[in-house]
């Protein structure tokens, strides 16, 4: 992870990024690839395609992290050269505290709501309401 | 022979190669605005967490599957889909120097982003007059916080590019103009990334 690692290529370019990056060709290939990936979990859901709930939220929830993936590189144009890489590395940084932020929450009040259930001696009369 | 050495040890050091001019100081504006973005994404981040603990507490109110329109969500991801696009072949235009392409996509991808606006804004005063209001419930309060801030980044995501028109009117393609396109269409693909989770959680989630 240098800075401007091979940059005397790169700065070839009379520009700030790589307009190499920016091809007819890609966009088109990142918007096909985009529109099946939304497509599908549309499908699954409104024609109930696969019965199990479980197992379609799971197909689906995957389907938009390929997704997000497809816009980050085809769209966004994230990889490991632009701007030294630092883009890359905030990118990863932000999915990790965006995992502890979602995931962190959903399971501490997942297991609070658990331990709140009513029948546990804690009767509405009890928080003295 | 000491001051020698003080003299060695007192070489300044560049981290800069040199090659980073004023020609290409639009790089360090582009890494802020990615940076702004991350933390934008973090913004949302919370707003998804807080939709995923109170996504079931409905306090006996309307839930997704009473009033969520499948095919409209259909519609208005279909609409931002395309626009990502217009988006890009903006962005190939001002790559190429076309001025007057590159007007057009703007404007498609102006067009584009007020119609999906609407369409989210016809969405929310039906759930409004059919009683399910923010105040309704923790789910509906957690619902309208999530894609009313999406909603409210694309409709100022319209505002900028209105006034990129203004100014490509006026000053024409020059560096300034270039360095904000492209953090415009940053933008633009970053609220197509958040629509992505708020159309497969709150949405498709919500009615299976």
């Amino acid at each position: 992870m240098k800075p401007d690692n091979g940059g005397a290529a790169d700065h070839a370019h009379d520009d700030f990024l790589d307009a190499g990056h920016f091809t007819v060709g890609g966009y088109l290939a990142g918007f096909a690839g985009a529109a099946v990936l939304t497509a599908i979990p549309f499908w699954i859901v409104m024609t109930g395609a696969i019965a199990n709930a479980t197992v379609a939220s799971v197909v689906v929830a995957v389907l938009a992290v390929a997704q997000i993936l497809v816009h980050t590189f085809a769209f966004l144009h994230v990889n490991a050269r632009a701007q030294g890489g630092w883009t890359l590395v905030a990118y990863v940084f932000t999915a990790v505290l965006l995992a502890i932020t979602i995931g962190g929450s959903l399971w501490i009040m997942y297991h609070l709501n658990l331990n709140m259930m009513p029948g546990m001696g804690l009767e509405p009369a009890d928080y003295g309401m | 022979m000491s001051d020698r050495t003080l003299e060695a040890e007192e070489q300044p050091v560049f981290y800069q190669t040199g090659e980073e001019g004023p020609a290409h100081a639009g790089g360090g504006t582009l890494l802020g605005f990615w940076i702004y973005l991350m933390s934008d994404a973090l913004i949302f981040a919370s707003l998804f967490a807080t939709f995923g603990v109170l996504s079931s507490s409905f306090a006996g109110g309307p839930t997704p599957r009473d009033f969520v329109d499948l095919n409209l969500v259909a519609l208005n991801t279909a609409i931002l889909l395309v626009s990502a696009l217009t988006c890009g072949l903006a962005m190939i235009a001002m790559h190429q120097g076309r001025l007057a392409a590159l007007r057009s996509w703007l404007i498609v991808t102006a067009l584009l982003g007020a119609a999906f606006v609407a369409i989210e804004m016809h969405e929310f005063g039906n759930m409004i007059a059919e009683g399910a209001t923010p105040q309704r419930s923790g789910y509906l309060s957690a619902f309208f916080t999530l894609v009313g801030t999406h909603g409210l980044h694309v409709t100022l995501g319209v505002v900028w590019i209105a006034v990129m028109l203004v100014q490509l009117g006026q000053r024409g393609l020059h560096h300034d103009n270039r360095r904000r396109l492209l953090c415009l269409s940053m933008f633009w693909h970053f609220l197509d990334v958040i629509w992505i989770g708020v159309f497969t959680f709150v949405y498709l989630l919500g009615v299976l």
